[in-house]
């Protein structure tokens, strides 16, 4: 993965194949810190599963018998000197916490996460939501399918081309008004 | 700065169009393959430019969706062409700077772009 907000894009795919009605994404940016946080109300994990989640042949999948996914995020973390956690609980949720060093050479850029928020909002059911919120220490925003649905009312999809690109460059905005 | 009023207005434009595509049933899916092995491979900026294109031609019956791990990881980024009536069509190995061809030529024209696909890759 060439940007941290590819492995996002990647990551929350699985809280929305575990069933989750909320997820909500956070990207955190200090001076020197980026912390990345993935929580969903889904189907959860038993401590076995989670014991091995970071193992890359560990996989729900039946295709094949490697899981790239969470390996790859855990080993950009540490890369950067910094580390990644997962909290589960079986039919209650997920939380998935990665912390990088900024500032490390080997640190890969953040990279356009408006546009993997944008993708992530057309990819979740309807009848879930997700929430993003973006942290600085000048302050942030959020930014959810919910209100996103409301105002386009139940029927134009928020997969819809011109809407895509509306999301992404209402993300974009935000944040440039909260990093420059 | 953009605001939810905006797309309040961009939903009353898109009302009038949709009301278009209801009436045939000739509406065009493509799925871009969007798992870790699609995403390494570079499947966002693809599903990105078909969404501009898409978006670029004002094409009113064509729906780009993201699906799972198609199955053939090391010819990702991958890209599945369903239109109505017509046999499903694989392309493979997809770059940004490939998505106007296949528009033009396979979705708006109805010619298969065959060096692309995966019959030609393989």
């Amino acid at each position: 993965m060439k940007e941290l907000s590819l492995n996002v894009l990647d990551i929350t795919h699985n809280s929305i194949t575990a069933g989750a009605k909320q997820i909500d994404l956070t990207l955190e940016l200090t001076a020197d810190r980026i912390v990345i946080r993935i929580r969903d109300d889904g189907c959860g994990m038993d401590e076995k599963m989670l014991a091995s989640v970071t193992d890359p042949f560990t996989t729900t999948r039946t295709t094949r018998r490697v899981g790239m996914g969470i390996p790859l995020f855990k080993l950009a973390a540490e890369q950067s000197e910094g580390y990644l956690d997962i909290k589960s609980r079986k039919n209650e949720g997920t939380e998935v916490t990665a912390v990088f060093n900024k500032n490390h050479i080997d640190c890969p850029p953040l990279g356009d996460m408006a546009a993997t928020v944008a993708m992530l909002m057309a990819a979740v059911p309807e009848d879930s939501d997700l929430n993003y919120r973006f942290e600085t220490e000048k302050g942030g925003f959020s930014l959810g399918t919910a209100e996103l649905r409301e105002a386009l009312g139940g029927d134009i999809s928020l997969g819809e081309p011109e809407v895509q690109q509306w999301i992404a460059e209402h993300i974009r905005e935000q944040e440039q008004s909260y990093t420059c | 700065m953009k605001s939810l009023e905006e797309l309040k207005a961009l939903r009353e434009k898109m009302q009038k169009q949709m009301n278009v595509r209801d009436a045939g049933d000739d509406t065009v899916r493509i799925l871009v393959g969007m798992a870790t092995c699609g995403i390494a491979a570079g499947a966002r900026p693809v599903m990105q430019a078909f969404l501009e294109e898409v978006n670029k031609r004002n094409l009113k019956n064509v729906i780009v969706q993201q699906t799972g791990c198609i199955g053939v990881c090391r010819l990702e980024p991958i890209a599945e062409v369903f239109v109505p009536g017509e046999e499903k069509v694989t392309y493979v190995k997809l770059k940004p700077d490939m998505i106007p061809r296949i528009i033009n030529d396979h979705i708006v024209n109805r010619n298969i772009v065959s060096d692309y696909t995966i019959g030609a890759a393989e």
